[in-house]
This record gives C-alpha cells, structure tokens and sequence, in this order.
C-alpha cells in the first residue's frame, strides 16, 4: 500500500536532524548509530535509584503530583458507558470526602467510548485520552486506523494513544513505522499523540531506544511503553531508556516530549520511584502531568490510600477509597 | 717453513666469550674479561665481565622483546622451548665437558647433569599451554556477569642464576621465566659461566627471539642491586646472591614493589622435577568482568 | 530549592549501638590497651564517636603470643569441616548485625548508609560464606595434596573499606587454618571491634582472631614481630614499600594490594549513558576513597563533547552530605588530613592548567566534605593525572586510538584496576589483554566479589585477594 503522509501534514522534523529522516537508509543509519544500551548497567542504575527514600513533604508532594499524572484507564472488551462515566466520575473527584485531593490527567478509553467520557468530563480541566490505530495489536491496515484515529478525534478526545507497527519495527522497515507514525500525527489535528512503543515485543533496550527516537523523530508528543496488553508492560528500567531520549532529545532539538509508562504500576511506592526517575533522568522539567503521565487503574486507589495515610497519621483500608 | 710441524701441533682457535643481548653477542661495554677456571685452578677461557650498563642494555632488550613474546601464543612458546631442547640433545657432548669441567664432576655424572637439564626444558615446554586452564578459572559471581581470570607473565624478570649448578640450575630458574612469557635478564654464574654461554648459542639458534633471554656473564654481587633497583624489572629472583646479599636485594627491590622470589639458604639440589611454584612466581592474575545481557 | 526536595531520610544513629568506649581484643577477650586511647570521630560532624583503647607494642606481643597459642593448640589441630563452621556463625552474624554494623560503619567513615548497607556489609558477610566453603576443601584448589597453613598472620587494613577490607583478611586467612592478629586503620576502628564481638558470639577459639587499634607505630610492631609468618597489608603504595622493605630477607610471606591510578577508557561506541554511570561508580563511589577508583577517564576524541556533558548532568544530580541519610550519593571525606591532601591536589591541577568543573551541590557547613570535582583538559604529564587523589576528583583525558588508549592507560607504575567500555566484543578482548592491569571491567565498573580474585600488578602490590587464587597468599605452597 502506499503511503498517505503529505509534506505538510505534520511538523517537520527539527532542523539538527532534518537529514536523519531524509530516506529509508539515513533513518536506518540514524536509529544504529545510537549508543548502545548496556541491560545490566540500565538495571542496575534503574534499581538504585529506586532505594532513594521518600518521605514526609516529599512523599505528599509526590503522591499528589502522582494522582495529577494518572492516566485512568479502562480498556476492556466489556466496557460500557456506565463504566465510563463511572469512572470520569473518580476522575474528577478521586477522594470525595478530600475536597484538595487533586484531579488525575485524563480517562483513557477505547474510542467508541469517547463521547461518553467527553460528556461526563465536560467542563473540567481533565482529558479524554482515546487509544486508536487498531489497539492493542494494531494489526490492521493504514486506512482503519486513520480512521479510528479521525473517530477518536470527532468524539472529542483531546489526545490520542496510538501503537505502532511492532511487525514492521522488527522487520526493520523505520520508514514505514515513521510515516505511519506521521500520518496518525496528521490524523489527530489538535489532539496530542502517545506513541506507544510496546516495549514488550521489542525486546531490547536498544530496540527501546532506537523505537523512542523513531517517535519523537515522528513527531509524537508522548512516547509511551505499552498498550497493557502485554507482559512486560512498563518497567523501571524501560521508563529510564525513555526519559533518557527525552532529555536527549531536549538537548538536541530545545523541544520537551513526554513520557507515559503504562501497565503493571499499581502502588503508590512504584508510582514514586518512577517519580524520582523522572527527576533525576529526564530532568526536574519533566515533573509535570504535562510531561509524564501513569498508565494505569488500580494505582490511583493506592495513591488515594497512601495519601490518607500520610494526611491522617494512620493506614486507611480499601473500604475508604471508591471502587467502581 | 714450518708446513709438516703445523700438522703435528695445531694451534686451535681460541673463543672468545661474550655477553647475550637482545640476540646479539656483543662484548661488555666495559671492555672487561675475567679469567673462567675449573675447581682445580685449570685456565678454561675468558669470559666477558658485565658491568652495570650491560645490565641496563640487557633490560632494554628484555623489555623490547616482552610484548612479541607475552603476545606470542602459548602454544608457539611451547614449540620454541621444545626446540631449545632439541638444540641442547644436539649439543649433548659439549654441554657435558664443559659441565664436568666447570663443576669438577666425572662425565657420567655431567651426563646426567646435562641429561635432567634437556628434561627440564621438555617440562616447561609442555606446560606453556597449559598454565592458563590450570591457573586460570571462570568465577562464579553473584550477579550478571561474566568473570574469569587468566595467568599473565609478570614482564622483565631479573634472575641471578645459581653459582654451583652451572647449566640444571640455570635451566631450572630460567625456564619457567620463559615459560610463563616474561622475559629474563640473566646473570651466570660467576666461577662457572662456560654453560651459561653456550646455552646462549643454542637460544640464539633456537627460535627464540631476540631478547627473550639475555645472559650476563659477571658477578651477582655486582649487577644484583641493578637489576633490583631497576625501575623496568618486574620480578627478580636472588638465587645466585649471597644469603645475606639477598636481604640487600629484596629492600632494593622493594622500592618499585618487585616480586621476589623466596629462595632456600643453600642452593638446592636441582634434580627433582619441579613443582609450579616457580612458574607461578611470574604469572599476574588478571580477572576480568563483563555483563550478561541482551 | 527544586520542586521535588526529597526530605530527609535519615537512619537512626541509635541503629550503631554506639559505645563511649572501646577496647582492644586480645586472646578472646576485650582489654586495656597500654597505647594512649584515641578518640575517633564523626567525618561528617567533627563530633567525638568514641574513646578507643590502643594497643601498645607489648601489647602486639602479647596479641601474637595469643594467636600463635591458639594457632599451636587449637586452630591448625582442628578439621576443616569445624574451622568452617565458624566461618559460616561469623558470616550469619554479621549479616543478622548488618543493620548495626552498616550504621556504625557510615558514622566512623563518613561513606553514606546505602553504601554500607547493600555493598560493604553484605559483601563482608559473602567473604565468610565463600571462604567458609574452602576450609574442608584446600587439597582442591590446585596447590597440592595437602597445603599447609603459614602461622600467625599479622594483617594492616586501611580506613576506605573498614569492615570489607577485615573479612578480605581475615576470611581467607581462618579457612586456611591461619590465626590473625589484625590492626584496623586509625581513623575507622570501630566495625573491627564490632566484629570482635562477633566472634565471641560465634565462640571463636580464644586467640585466633586478636584486634588491636592503634596507629601506625602498631602497625609496624606486627610487621616487625619476629612470630609472625605473614603480613598482609592493604593501603597506600609508600607504606606497602615500607613494610616490603622491612619484611625483606625475614621468612615472612607478604602480600600487598597498594594504590591505583586506574584508566577507565570509553571508546565512541559505547553505551554512553551507561559509560557515564561506570564513569560516576568508578570515581565518586565511596566518595573516591578506593585504591582501584576509575581516576583517570580515558574518552575517544569523537565522543569527548557528548561524553562530558551528559557527565556534568549526572554527576550533578549527586545528592553530598549527611552519610546516614538513605539519599545521600556522597558522603564525607574520611578525616581532616585526607581533605587537606585532595585539596593540594586539585590545587595542582589548577596550576598546571586543567579545566577545573565542581558540582553545584551544596556543601555542608560542618565536616570534612568536597564536592565532586571533574577536571578536563589534562595531560599525562599533570600530578592529578599520575598521582593517587583518594577522592571525589576525577581527571578527564582524551585519545584518538586503540593503541593510543592503550599507551596511556599503561603509562603509570599502578597497574590494579581498569575499565573498557565499548559494545565491540573484539575490542574488549584486545583491550583486556592488553591492559596491565590485575583487574578488568568492561562496560562495568568497581564489581567485586569473593568468588573474583582482586589485586594489582606493578607497584599496586602484589598477591591476590578472593577466589582459588587468594587462598595462596595463606597457604605454605
């Protein structure tokens, strides 16, 4: 099939590495030439700083600006608009009898829920995030996802969480995964674009690596781990391969992208080491909902629990935080 | 004329001995010579004397030679000692005179002598390849990665070769020197050099390469402290000093951190086949770490 | 102030069980030391810890008669199989007291609590374990039939590793049936006697583990004892010349393991970010206070801007101060004196014309801290390129080839430690083999374990440490 990216429908490339994405072999060179990344060495600086210990001020400004960050999430094959709207319902009030407990970013749904969230959510500072492209496998053509993707966006979705062409990744065509990639860009007009890599069928560090600057070459606003539909979804030392292209990225070109580890974090202890990585990765800029966001469902309970905690002096309990 | 006397009385050619230096035989710098006798008092040559500067030349051709030579593989080693074996079996006849003439022995007993020192060479041969996995090993770690440690030769080794046992002892504290694949700077001894210089012929003619081995004719007493100060010497071995010499030498030695040998009081009976002590005495281990990963 | 001040974290310092006093370990039992008591301190403070009694140099004799006593009637009698046993007690003590011991250990030398806590202490614990295995086991490990243990060893640790560099000495020397008279480093006694207490509780035999404080003079004494078959010494490269120089001609066997200035060499195809962590483990561990610390960073020309820059930022996100702090990356300088001599040397390297770059921590007011200090633009030829710093300074040099990185890397008289960093597998062998060096990282850095034998070529000494290797360093063979 042909490609159906036109020269202006995303924004170009930033000048320092126009050239890279100039052809297939350029690319190809491009994404090789990145340093490698040493799996030992990521592992081991990724579960060191997870000993950093975080307490008192730090721990309550953490888990706030954790909550603030949360992406809450439904995608399951037996999701309704009553499960929707319950949940853009916590979204908004995520502690109802704590009135200063922050909202989370977004409700992140598949897209024929969309409408549903928008109008639940309608007023309020909170986003709908719509995952699109055929997810999670996206193992479907160019036009239905463009499609899926223009769908998402006329429902309303204000970002957009789309796969990429793991297939073709590891086949080694970058060319096609970025021109998709770019084309999707186009698709979502005003709305801001996830990419997720699904780390987990890359394997390695360095496909991770090479993936993320596909992206962020791409034009995505977010790069992000996993669909969590696959085992390993986001992990400690993944998040810090991509912080690490994010914060290089800013080096080269003066633009901040985002970064959106998603699946498998489901404690408020997790959330705040991935917190710290952040912090001390990427850079302090990135500590913003803006910038980083938490794939997940289960963790804001976790987060709503540990904040009591820290707000009343004692363990609160499952019973006290709301479960739709 | 005097053409039928000189088929009577031929007046042989008489050698003249010099020193063994990066392959070459040149004489001392000094221009020194001392008289070699045997235990009797018998004239038997001039030997060259080597002065502080043949010591210094000799550790330049040692050090020069050391990164063929520890480069070289083990297995290249082995053959190039199996040759010096060969080399010395083919010079059998006037290794034993002149053992027997140096030592005082009956030529059975220099047989026997210079029989062990053939012997002792196919020995270390044999062990040139087999050093590492004997020494060596893969380190069981706790964690992802890959570690192992290998035997490396030391580098410039100083030897001071025994003084009564003029070629098994030289043999048996050179070879493993060798061996190992360091290089060695060695002084003869003093009273029974004879050996000592023809071994040199047979290391000249035997692959060796140039500066592996270089063999000084002198005094121990003398070059000893300049070999152990020597800042380019990595180990020495003090056999050939004097007990009380060898004290001197080793708080010489310690001012560049050189391994020295420990060494018995009294020259040792050489006869026995060795243990791996020596050999090990000129070996570094060297451990090496890697991550395991994808 | 940032957005994201983590607050602090500190371990408590009651964790230490700390003492007002404490006394030197003799025959099994704590006693008075006729030496002048010190007073050991708190890097991090200047406050007093502790008053500690020393031994004096009949006290040596005494501790000596003590292990050779011990050594005659006991230890050298008793099967492997028992000695081990004591060893694996000692090991489960010290890991059932690591909470303690990493604690005291971070107050007595300033190293921060996550270093003592999931390096030092455990790895001190693993020494035991390892080394326990081997006292039944010596007829296999490659010295022949029936190795002999030497007799009393007298065993000098420095103050960088206090408790790691005890059971680097005395694990191995108890498998191989030796006694131990050990002196811990002046500044940083206090984990040894700690450990003293241990082996009460494991009901070590009286007399083979003896501990005496005190300062070098002591040190000396059991190097110069006439009943001591072995020293073992690990510190800097002038007193381990010393101490060759003072056992030369005795029949004591000597091991030492003596200063560094090691290469660390980053080609322009390594993992870089992962090159920059081993940059910043190799230097700033234990606040540089490492004999193998990666000293010199050797960085491929093509790469040196990226290299540079990517290392300002992480080394900028070292958090220096309160050692008991979990968060802190970087703790004090061991004592006055260590801070006066890092001091000259990056005085030197102002002078002779290095790019001086320092970390924008902030530095405590009180207690002997330097910030983490980066010089580029250095030259073979500078002092703080030659010279053993012992500190959080690390000089930047740069290369253009293999063969060049090599020259450099060689050009110094250490030869303990390296690292390699590249992802072409050839090259690291190469590189590897070329080093003269006793240990190799490549693409890690400062990994140790009992299993690995560690130790220098050249004038960082001479000997092993760990694995089948070290066990030689106790054994008559």
């Amino acid at each position: 099939m042909t490609t159906t990216t036109s020269p202006n429908a995303a924004p170009d490339t930033p000048a320092p590495l126009a050239d890279v994405t100039r052809d297939e072999a350029s690319l190809r060179r491009f994404l090789h030439g990145l340093p490698g990344v040493d799996q030992v060495g990521v592992e081991q600086r990724a579960a060191a700083l997870g000993t950093r210990s975080i307490k008192k001020d730090a721990k309550r400004w953490a888990i706030d600006t954790a909550i603030s960050m949360v992406d809450l999430t439904t995608l399951e094959g037996a999701d309704t608009r009553g499960k929707v709207r319950g949940l853009a319902a916590k979204a908004l009030r995520p502690d109802p009898e704590r009135q200063d407990c922050p909202r989370v970013a977004a409700v992140c749904v598949y897209p024929d829920m969309v409408e549903a969230a928008v109008d639940a959510l309608k007023g309020s500072a909170v986003h709908v995030a719509s995952v699109a492209t055929g997810f999670p496998s996206g193992r479907t053509s160019r036009e239905v996802k463009l499609a899926d993707t223009r769908l998402a966006v006329e429902y309303g979705a204000d970002e957009v969480d789309m796969v990429i062409d793991r297939g073709a990744f590891l086949e080694g065509r970058y060319m096609d995964v970025f021109d998709e990639i770019r084309a999707i860009k186009a698709a979502s007009g005003e709305a801001h674009l996830k990419v997720i890599l699904e780390t987990g069928e890359l394997a390695t560090y360095d496909n991770v690596r090479r993936a993320s600057w596909l992206a962020l070459l791409a034009g995505g606003d977010f790069i992000k781990t996993s669909t969590g539909k696959v085992s390993p979804a986001a992990t400690l030392p993944v998040t810090h391969v991509m912080l690490q292209a994010v914060h290089d990225w800013h080096e080269q070109t003066g633009e901040l992208r985002g970064v959106k580890p998603a699946g498998g974090i489901r404690t408020a202890k997790d959330a705040i080491k991935y917190l710290v990585a952040v912090h001390e990765v990427a850079g302090e800029q990135w500590l913003t909902p803006d910038l980083f966001r938490f794939g997940a469902s289960s963790l804001l309970n976790d987060l709503l629990l540990q904040r009591r905690t820290q707000v009343d002096g004692h363990y609160s309990g499952p019973d006290y935080v709301t479960v739709d | 004329m005097s053409d039928s006397k000189q088929s009577e009385s031929r007046i042989s050619v008489a050698k003249t001995y010099k020193l063994y230096i990066g392959g070459a035989f040149p004489r001392s710098e000094s221009g020194r010579v001392y008289p070699v006798t045997d235990p009797q008092g018998k004239f038997l040559a001039n030997a060259a004397h080597a002065s502080r500067k043949d010591v210094r030349d000799a550790v330049v051709a040692a050090r020069k030679a050391f990164p063929g030579w520890s480069g070289a593989t083990a297995y290249n080693r082995g053959q190039v000692l199996y040759r010096v074996a060969e080399m010395l079996e083919g010079r059998r006849e006037q290794f034993v005179s002149e053992v027997a003439a140096s030592e005082g022995l009956a030529p059975s007993q220099a047989e026997s002598l210079v029989d062990a020192a053939i012997d002792r060479w196919v020995w270390y041969a044999g062990w040139t390849d087999k050093i590492a996995s004997v020494l060596g090993a893969a380190n069981p770690v706790a964690g992802p990665y890959f570690s192992f440690t290998v035997p490396e030769p030391t580098g410039v080794v100083g030897v001071l070769a025994p003084q009564a046992s003029s070629l098994l002892g030289l043999v048996s504290v050179l070879a493993p020197v060798l061996a190992g694949g360091s290089t060695a700077v060695v002084v003869s001894s003093a009273e029974r050099p004879l050996p000592a210089i023809t071994l040199s012929e047979v290391l000249a003619t035997s692959d060796l390469p140039g500066g592996v081995a270089n063999v000084l004719t002198g005094r121990a007493a003398e070059l000893g402290p300049w070999l152990a100060s020597h800042g380019d010497v990595n180990a020495l071995d003090p056999t050939g000093a004097t007990p009380e010499d060898r004290i001197t030498l080793a708080r010489e030695a310690a001012g560049t951190v050189k391994r020295v040998l420990t060494v018995p009081d009294a020259e040792p009976d050489w006869t026995p086949t060795p243990d791996l002590s020596r050999l090990r005495r000129y070996l570094e281990a060297k451990t090496v770490w890697h991550p395991l990963g994808v | 102030m940032g957005i994201f001040e983590y607050a602090p974290a500190p371990e408590s310092r009651d964790i230490a069980n700390l003492k007002d006093h404490y006394r030197p370990f003799i025959g099994g039992e704590f006693v008075d030391g006729s030496g002048e008591p010190l007073k050991t301190v708190n890097p991090a403070t200047e406050e007093i810890l502790a008053e500690v009694g020393t031994a004096s140099v009949s006290d040596v004799d005494t501790a000596v008669r003590a292990a050779r006593k011990a050594y005659d009637t006991v230890w050298s009698k008793m099967p492997g199989s028992e000695r081990a046993k004591y060893l694996f007690r000692i090991a489960r003590l010290i890991q059932e007291r690591s909470r303690e011991l990493a604690v005291l250990e971070s107050l007595d030398n300033g190293k921060p609590i996550k270093e003592s806590r999931d390096s030092d202490v455990p790895t001190a614990a693993a020494h035991f374990f390892y080394h326990a295995g081997w006292a039944d086991k010596l007829e296999y490990a490659g010295y022949g039939p029936n190795p002999k243990p030497l007799g009393v060893a007298g065993q000098v640790i420095p103050w960088n590793f206090p408790l790691l560099m005890l059971a680097w000495k005395i694990a191995p020397a108890l498998a191989t049936g030796n006694t131990v008279v050990l002196k811990p480093a002046e500044t940083t006694p206090l984990t040894a006697l700690v450990f003293a207490e241990i082996c009460q509780q494991a009901e070590l035999p009286p007399g083979v583990v003896n501990i005496l404080p005190g300062a070098g003079d002591i040190g000396a004494a059991i190097v110069e004892h006439g009943d001591v078959d072995k020293i073992a010494f690990t510190g800097s490269t002038e007193v381990g010349k010393l101490i060759q120089r003072t056992v030369a001609g005795t029949r004591k066997k000597l091991t030492l393991e003596l200063g560094g200035k090691a290469a660390n060499v980053v080609f322009d195809d390594a993992p870089l970010d992962q090159a920059v962590e081993g940059i910043v483990n190799g230097i700033f561990f234990n606040q540089g206070h490492v004999c193998c610390a990666g000293s010199r960073l050797l960085v491929q020309e093509s790469v040196a801007e990226e290299v540079m820059e990517k290392l300002r930022y992480r080394v900028s996100t070292l958090r220096m101060g309160d050692p008991l702090d979990k968060n802190t990356d970087i703790g004090a300088i061991n004592s006055a004196e260590q801070l006066a001599k890092i001091r000259g040397l990056v005085e030197s390297g102002d002078a002779e014309g290095a790019q001086r770059w320092t970390s924008p921590c902030p530095v405590p007011d009180r207690g002997f801290f330097f910030a983490p200090t980066v010089f580029s633009d250095v030259h073979q030829s500078m002092r703080i390129a030659r010279e053993e710093i012992f500190g959080p300074v690390l000089s930047v040099l740069t290369f253009r080839t293999p063969d060049e990185a090599v020259a450099k890397a060689n050009n110094t008289p250490y030869g303990l430690s390296a690292g390699i960093w590249t992802e072409k597998g050839s090259r690291i062998l190469w590189m590897a083999n070329k080093l003269r060096a006793g240990v190799v990282w490549a693409n890690t850095f400062n990994r140790f374990d009992p299993a690995a034998p560690f130790g220098g070529y050249q004038e960082s000494g001479f000997g092993r440490e760990g694995g089948r290797t070290g066990l030689e360093a106790y054994l008559s063979v």
